[in-house]
């Protein structure tokens, strides 16, 4: 146990650096490839939702409407708009989902505390019914159909990504620099207001930080990450279905973080992993695997709140104060 | 413009689910009220109340026996959850475990239902007695959903006479403005709790066999009604009872009048109501500001 808790620590002092090595050969050490490319995904999803709960102490349980948001801007913009380039349909999802999070984040700070959780799991349901009456732009419940998997225009250069293999080094990519983005967002002044917030509301305010706008601030680029993940799922399966924004990839997100520990670096990519192993494993044996899966996951509130990345490390556990 | 009667007949049927939203947002606002947990497991509890009236049904015959024992089944459910799951949690310090923790219990009940009783769902039917229309003398209504309101009400009444008049009312009550307080006086809280847990998550149990011969059961039945049950308690206030009266009705009819007029907003309307009532009033309609944040 201490020597895989001091090769963990020495991960995480090197959380950028150790990210681009272990994901470089990450699809060479997993069985399903395309399971690689889950976790890249699944995992920054988490960790978009993780900036929230586990740096600023803000609980969403409406995550799927930024990476739904993302998927739809992204698919919406290359299927129908036809804009002829993956750089306008990743910036499109990612613009799409910032937005997304400004305007509900902007009513979901009206309330504090345990109030949050409830209004950001009500608009991301909100944008599920919208999503699924305006079927002329995301397909309704068939769901948005033929996103083309153009070539990623590189200067002179055109590269493919439809083989699985090219198509997990181009999300190796993008997600290896959000993750530099997430490790710079953290090391910032700003990142450690965040955790003042977290710790400590009233004294944070007290310091005279505009702790509301800090929040919203946060929910922003939370709602960018998990725009980027929803984006690159939509070009991974070509298909952006309307459960994309149902509260079930909410649900998802919030376990896979709080597997791998919540406050903690690479919790969520752990917890992704973790969770998606657990999900293909228990679905060829047993039709009832959510519950086993929701049984894990009690148990870990209940016995293990730190998570497995958090235990092994000593990350954060839950928020300290309403 | 739909006839007068049309529009009448759809001002009941919208009655009929505020009062549904209405049982499962003051369990939502007592158990949070009393122990500031938001418990994610009502919807499930409410779909658990649909099977056991399905279950009890089946077993004797008697719609009477379903209607008392299946809310009776879920608050020991209830019971169970509170004593030897959510307790553990309260002396944490981190307020988001219990609905954590119910989030997970949830997807545990509604799987291990679609187990037990099947992936389809069944249908529930009213007693004989209810089962024609009675005719209001304006318009037909179906007579079970008359009986409905009728119990509804009735539990309404009960329960503003056990929170207002008995001594364990005053104690809920006082539990909830200053629990502190209320344990230096001597009274053994924990007790309280579970009381009000039971209490809270029969209530959904009696609002799931109540909705049973409308919607039958399902697995699925309780994930839209408790997120629209939060909405709800949002709107009213948390922790306000009266609030969750109001805005049960309100949202009750404002899903009925908008499948009347136009179906596709139904669903849209709901939350459109609840974010322009945090635009206008952040606290809700009957909330304090700063209660219970």
């Amino acid at each position: 146990m201490s020597a895989l808790r001091s090769a963990a620590l020495r991960i995480a002092a090197h959380p950028v650096l150790a990210f681009w090595v272990f994901f470089a050969l990450f699809p060479f050490i997993v069985p399903n490839r395309t399971m690689a490319t889950q976790v890249l995904i699944f995992g920054l999803l988490a960790m978009g939702f993780n900036l929230l709960y586990g740096y600023t102490g803000l609980l969403s349980f409406g995550h799927a409407a930024y990476y739904g948001l993302g998927a739809y801007g992204c698919g919406i913009a290359l299927a129908k708009l036809h804009v002829g380039s993956l750089w306008l349909g990743l910036a499109a999802g990612l613009g799409l989902a910032g937005l997304g999070g400004l305007v509900i984040g902007f009513f979901c700070l009206r309330r504090r505390g345990i109030y949050f959780a409830m209004l950001t799991l009500a608009f991301a349901q909100l944008l599920y019914f919208i999503a699924f009456h305006l079927a002329d732009w995301t397909g309704g419940d068939d769901g948005l159909r033929g996103i083309p998997q153009l070539a990623l225009g590189l200067g002179p250069w055109q590269v493919e990504i439809g083989h699985t293999l090219a198509f997990y080094y181009f999300a190796y990519v993008l997600v290896g620099l959000a993750v530099a983005a997430l490790r710079r967002i953290l090391d910032s002044p700003f990142g450690a207001v965040l955790r003042a917030i977290r710790e400590n509301t009233s004294r944070a305010e007290a310091c005279g930080y505009d702790v509301n706008r800090v929040k919203h601030l946060s929910f922003v680029f939370s709602a960018c990450f998990a725009g980027l993940a929803g984006s690159l799922d939509a070009l991974r399966l070509t298909v952006v279905p309307v459960e994309s924004l149902f509260w079930t990839t909410s649900g998802q997100t919030v376990m896979m973080t709080l597997l791998g520990g919540a406050g903690t670096f690479f919790g969520p990519f752990v917890g992704a992993a973790t969770f998606l192993v657990l999900e293909e494993r228990l679905s060829l044996v047993m039709e009832a695997w959510p519950i086993v899966i929701g049984a894990i996951f009690s148990a870990f509130v209940l016995f293990l709140p730190r998570g497995i990345w958090g235990t092994l490390t000593g990350g954060f556990h839950g928020r300290q104060s309403a | 413009m739909p006839e007068l009667s049309t529009l009448l007949a759809q001002v009941f049927t919208g009655l009929v689910l505020g009062l549904i939203y209405v049982l499962l947002a003051i369990g939502l606002s007592l158990i949070f009220g009393l122990m500031a947990v938001v418990n994610f497991a009502h919807g499930a509890l409410f779909m658990l109340g649909a099977y056991f009236g399905v279950f009890l049904l089946g077993h004797t015959g008697s719609f009477w026996v379903a209607l008392i024992g299946a809310p009776l089944m879920v608050g020991t459910v209830g019971l169970i959850m509170e004593r030897f799951l959510i307790r553990r949690l309260y002396g944490r310090g981190s307020p988001d475990d219990p609905l954590l923790l119910t989030f997970g219990l949830s997807l545990i009940l509604v799987e291990g239902v679609k187990v037990i009783w099947g992936k389809i769902g069944l249908t529930l039917d009213p007693p004989r007695a209810l089962a024609g229309a009675v005719d209001l003398g304006f318009m037909a209504f179906p007579a079970y959903r008359l009986f409905l309101i009728v119990v509804v009400v009735a539990v309404l009444i009960g329960l503003y006479f056990f929170l207002g008049r008995t001594n364990i009312g005053l104690i809920i009550r006082a539990g909830s403005r200053d629990p502190l307080m209320v344990r230096a006086l001597g009274i053994d809280l924990g007790r309280v709790w579970l009381v009000v847990f039971g209490l809270g998550t029969a209530l959904a149990g009696l609002a799931g066999i109540l909705a049973g011969p409308m919607r039958g059961a399902y697995a699925e039945m309780g994930v839209a009604m408790v997120i629209e049950s939060f909405v709800v308690v949002v709107v009213g206030g948390m922790g306000s009872l009266l609030g969750a009266v109001v805005a049960g009705l309100l949202i009750g009819q404002v899903v009925g009048l908008t499948t009347l007029f136009v179906p596709k907003l139904a669903e849209i309307m709901v939350f459109m109501v609840m974010a322009v009532v945090l635009l206008v009033r952040p606290s809700g309609l009957f909330g304090e500001a700063g209660l219970m944040e």
